[in-house]
């Protein structure tokens, strides 16, 4: 069975290729994790979580930009959650085979990949541009607006996974279809579809570019969600676009937090989604 | 959306009795839900088409076809953006389709079985990294690196050869298309990668056990077995990469210099569609700069959404093709 060595030349080159892939996949990952390790650990004060973003030329912290997007992030899920289970039950149950839940379905995928800078655009032209003034509410809706195609693509996902029998013993039962589906199908699907909802956190959280036009950013303290608010993806770009190297400091101890919490999330989802599948 | 939340409420309200109104309030609520997502859509093209429209009447097909962006003179021509996402988007997937097409091979094929799961979580945690993150990696670590280690090899070797010459030719500063184009190429890897191993995993065994028994080798099987059967969802994942390529903003903003001047060198800085409007719409301060640059939004939209629905069909023609064979 000797193989021509033109034949076991190619076999082997294919074998080194496809190692050095992967090598060189995994060396990206290694290097911006460390990096951002290496720099986000040595910027990481007390302060961080006790301080305004300074002017240049002085310390201080992150702490109203880790407000502001933590409550972005809050009302975009408040909003884009329940729309998105919501229309991803159409897409698998109540209108399963319908022509506008193929169209959905179909144009949900196309919105998920779709530029975010754009969604940004068109909440500036919807809300801002209205309202004369950059909110705070204006950067949650583009929020939402991205996290919303995240959560129908994986809700409609994990319903489609529930077996027919339950519903058709929710059926035999006498129950009402929306019974069957709140009762039944949700509990089955709960893990998944709140997995689906926790990656999309991940996603919105490090969301930068539809912020850019919306929450614009606030170098102040400011709760009031009717007005320019500081958030997190905007200061690390402003930040490390800067000629200041205090400023740099806080990017890095910025992208240092919203990366750990970012691949934390990540892992808790793979965690759960696995324990999930060993059941 | 509060009376959607009202109907909503009503209904979970409603005694189990009326359960065929309640029925058709919840048909209702998912259905309302359901058409949203697609009135998101058009309201974004339309809104952008209509923001951009001054921009489209002033300018006409000039917009596309000239390079002069001058915001002092009011002459908006976006060639150099549009060049630059081209050219950043066409680096990235020459790095990224054999790249992800590798792994995926490693990973199906070669990879010991236990570490197929981890390796492939890692790959696909690349694409989990907030592409912030990308951008200051690339602008504090990769540009200078580009810089000091790989522009001037570049240069010295490809910089006078024939017809390559001028794409390498020019001072090495690190901050430019080619640094963009790699930073993009690893940002969509994640995306090609998962499609090509899960395609590859889906070929049905007999087809490879045919191939095995008549003694072909590991890459005669990818050539002419795995390949040729799942080539429609490859190149369906080729265009998932490309719309993710064509959009990114923030990596590209940090490492692309936005800069308005056209150069043939891939060393030089340039500009995208994406972070041209990034870096200039909150400076923009005439309604004629402002309509440009969500012209080009409009321009940018309607490419992803064409080339995003291309890789989906490509996509689902793969899924039936596996449905009907199993």
């Amino acid at each position: 069975m000797a193989i021509p060595v033109r034949r076991r030349a190619a076999d082997i080159a294919a074998f080194v290729f496809a190692s050095a892939a992967t090598a060189f996949g995994l060396l990206w990952l290694f290097w911006i994790l460390w990096t951002t390790l290496r720099q986000g650990a040595a910027a990481l004060t007390p302060e961080l979580f006790t301080q305004m973003t300074p002017p240049p030329g002085t310390a201080g912290g992150l702490l109203n930009a880790f407000y502001g997007s933590a409550i972005m992030v809050l009302l975009a899920l408040v909003v884009g959650a329940p729309l998105g289970v919501a229309a991803g039950t159409y897409l698998a149950e109540h209108g399963r085979h319908s022509r506008l839940a193929t169209v959905v379905s179909f144009l949900n995928d196309v919105l998920l990949s779709a530029p975010s800078i754009v969604i940004g655009l068109f909440v500036y032209e919807l809300l801002v541009v209205t309202a004369g003034h950059f909110s705070g509410y204006a950067g949650a809706l583009a929020l939402a607006m991205i996290l919303l195609p995240i959560v129908v693509r994986t809700t409609e996902e994990s319903l489609r996974l529930v077996p027919d029998q339950m519903r058709e013993a929710g059926f035999a039962l006498g129950l009402p279809r929306w019974r069957v589906t709140s009762q039944i199908i949700y509990k089955a699907a709960l893990s998944a579809i709140l997995t689906g909802i926790l990656l999309g956190i991940a996603r919105i959280a490090g969301e930068t570019a539809p912020l850019l036009f919306t929450a614009l950013n606030n170098q102040f303290w400011s709760a009031n969600l009717n007005g320019p608010l500081a958030n997190l993806p905007v200061v690390i770009f402003q930040y490390a676009m800067s000629p200041y190297d205090e400023w740099h400091t806080l990017a890095w101890a910025g992208a240092f937090v919203l990366t750990t919490f970012v691949l934390m999330l990540n892992l808790l989802v793979r965690f759960l989604a696995r324990k999930g599948t060993h059941r | 959306m509060n009376a959607s939340l009202a109907r909503e409420q009503s209904a979970a309200a409603a005694p189990i009795r009326s359960g065929a109104a309640a029925d058709r309030a919840f048909q209702l609520i998912t259905a309302t839900a359901a058409w949203l997502v697609l009135l998101l859509l058009g309201a974004a093209a339309l809104s952008m088409a209509w923001g951009g429209r001054l921009a489209f009447k002033t300018f006409g097909w000039r917009f596309v076809t000239s390079s002069d962006w001058d915001a002092v003179g009011g002459h908006f021509g976006a060639l150099v953006p549009i060049y630059g996402t081209l050219v950043t988007s066409a680096i990235a997937l020459i790095i990224a389709v054999p790249v992800s097409i590798g792994i995926a091979l490693f990973l199906t094929d070669i990879a010991p079985r236990w570490t197929r799961a981890p390796i492939a979580m890692a790959i696909e945690l690349l694409a989990a990294i907030p592409s912030i993150i990308y951008g200051m990696w690339g602008l504090f670590i990769f540009a200078p690196f580009m810089a000091a280690h790989v522009e001037p090899w570049l240069g010295a070797h490809l910089g006078n050869v024939a017809i390559v010459g001028p794409l390498f030719s020019g001072p090495p500063i690190g901050i430019g298309m080619l640094t963009a184009g790699i930073v993009l190429g690893i940002m969509v890897i994640p995306f090609i990668a998962s499609v090509a191993r899960e395609v590859f995993n889906a070929v049905p065994a007999p087809l490879r056990e045919s191939a095995v028994a008549l003694g072909a080798t590991r890459w005669e099987i990818l050539s002419r077995v795995t390949l040729p059967y799942t080539r429609s969802a490859i190149i369906g994942a080729v265009f998932l990469g490309l719309g993710r390529a064509l959009g990114e903003t923030m990596a590209v903003t940090f490492v692309l210099g936005n800069a308005h001047d056209l150069s043939v060198s891939l060393l030089m800085p340039s500009n995208s569609i994406a972070a041209a409007i990034a870096n200039e719409f909150t400076e923009a301060d005439t309604d004629l700069y402002r309509s440009s640059l969500i012209a080009l939004a409009f321009l940018l939209f309607v490419v992803t959404l064409i080339v995003l629905s291309i890789a989906k069909l490509l996509l689902l023609r793969m899924n039936r093709q596996l449905g009907r064979t199993h």
